[in-house]
């Protein structure tokens, strides 16, 4: 069982950092998924404070704060209308409502668990995280390193014209998905729940049944208790096919 | 610590450890729909509202609360009472410990909707688990609500 012995509502990102730069204080985030870990919390950290919860929109880019909820990411009428409904779909079975309401963008994204949803179906966009003291990276570079104690401040997704699509294998809606899979028309395949760390692998063209063995033969899975390896790669390549079929049309 | 808070329309301070969840807390003050069920954030039990919003207070601080809204099954007795007794004229409600986090959580539904389809019902109560039912009867009852009161969203 988690526990805390002193809480801190951050009032500005360089309280958050230096708090954070200690092994036994933690940024909390929603707190959905720490709260099942047997932490021993010197001083959790809350951003709730900083203004981080909105999700802003431009004409050409969405800002979202790394303290929006999931459910703000499901119901954002301007997301959902630039990812042509494929973040919708990507966190709509994530639990329960009230779990989304809780579970933050900040904490989805750098967890990188490989579970993850979110993390796969922003992978396929054009997007990059901003970390505190790290600046501006590349989310795909983002979700490849190693985790530090930097803070995860805001979600950048650019607005390049393009068509996304989201497919997941769940054994029943609200459980952990079996694999994940985005794609868009930035060319971009990514593949969750492997049960590794979301991956891109990149492509051209649109002869949908080369890209799908292509992908089913080039992503790495493995086996955990929801699925073995040769499920997952069989996966691979039938939700691979769905969602380029979801971009291009049968 | 001390947190200063509104339950149900009254407001409340108390001192809390940093590390109570606000189900401990809201409990503490008499709250008792609110239910310990899984503890691993998927039953919806312990489902109340937070400056409106459904969220689940076994994964929120009591300290994150603070200054906040909250309201439970105790704040809504008016607003239940409208559509429980449909639940209950269809046997939904077997054992009664999932009912709290339901109503909690439909209240949060129609207010978001007032006339949601079936599938719009079970997409918004997927996050509420029932090990008795297997769900229909509590899709009927609110089905029936609805078109009582003139839903346009039949089956």
């Amino acid at each position: 069982m988690m526990t805390i012995k002193n809480y801190v509502r951050a009032q500005s990102l360089e309280e958050a950092y230096t708090l954070n730069q200690s092994r036994r204080n933690k940024i909390i985030g929603g707190m959905v998924w720490m709260k099942m870990t047997s932490l021993n919390i010197n001083t959790a950290i809350d951003l709730c404070d900083l203004g981080l919860d909105t999700i802003e929109e431009t004409d050409t880019a969405f800002s979202i704060g790394c303290m929006a909820t999931l459910r703000q990411l499901e119901t954002h009428e301007g997301l959902n209308a630039y990812t042509c409904g494929a973040m919708k779909k990507a966190v709509q079975d994530i639990v329960g409502v009230q779990f989304r309401n809780c579970a933050t963008v900040g904490g989805s994204v750098y967890g990188r668990f490989g579970f993850s949803d979110v993390l796969t179906v922003l992978l396929a966009m054009d997007c990059s995280v901003e970390l505190y003291k790290g600046g501006i990276i590349p989310l795909e570079k983002f979700a490849a390193m190693m985790k530090d104690n930097d803070i995860l401040v805001r979600i950048h997704i650019q607005k390049t014209p393009a068509r996304f699509s989201y497919e997941a294998m769940r054994a029943q809606r609200t459980d952990f998905p079996v694999l994940t899979v985005a794609a868009s028309t930035l060319g971009k395949l990514a593949v969750g729940a492997r049960p590794m760390r979301a991956m891109v692998m990149p492509f051209s063209g649109d002869d949908i049944d080369t890209i799908a063995e292509q992908a089913a033969n080039t992503i790495p899975t493995a086996k955990n208790l929801r699925g073995s390896k040769e499920y997952r790669t069989h996966l691979v390549k039938v939700l691979t096919k769905r969602a380029l079929e979801g971009l291009y049309g049968n | 610590m001390e947190i200063k808070l509104i339950l149900n329309g009254k407001a409340v301070t108390d001192h809390i450890e940093a590390d109570t969840l606000l189900l401990d807390f809201v409990r503490a003050h008499g709250c008792y729909s609110v239910k310990r069920g899984c503890e691993t954030s998927n039953c919806g039990l312990c489902t109340v509202l937070m400056d409106g919003k459904p969220v689940l207070s076994c994964s929120t601080l009591a300290a994150r609360a603070d200054g906040h809204e909250i309201t439970t099954l105790e704040g809504l007795q008016e607003e239940a009472a409208d559509f429980v007794g449909f639940i209950a004229d269809q046997g939904a409600e077997q054992c009664g410990f999932c009912n709290p986090g339901f109503v909690m959580n439909t209240i949060a539904l129609l207010r978001e909707n007032p006339d949601p389809t079936d599938d719009e019902i079970r997409q918004f109560l997927a996050g509420n688990l029932c090990r008795c039912s297997g769900y229909e009867g509590q899709l009927r009852g609110i089905r029936n609500y609805l078109d009582q009161r003139g839903g346009r969203h039949g089956i």
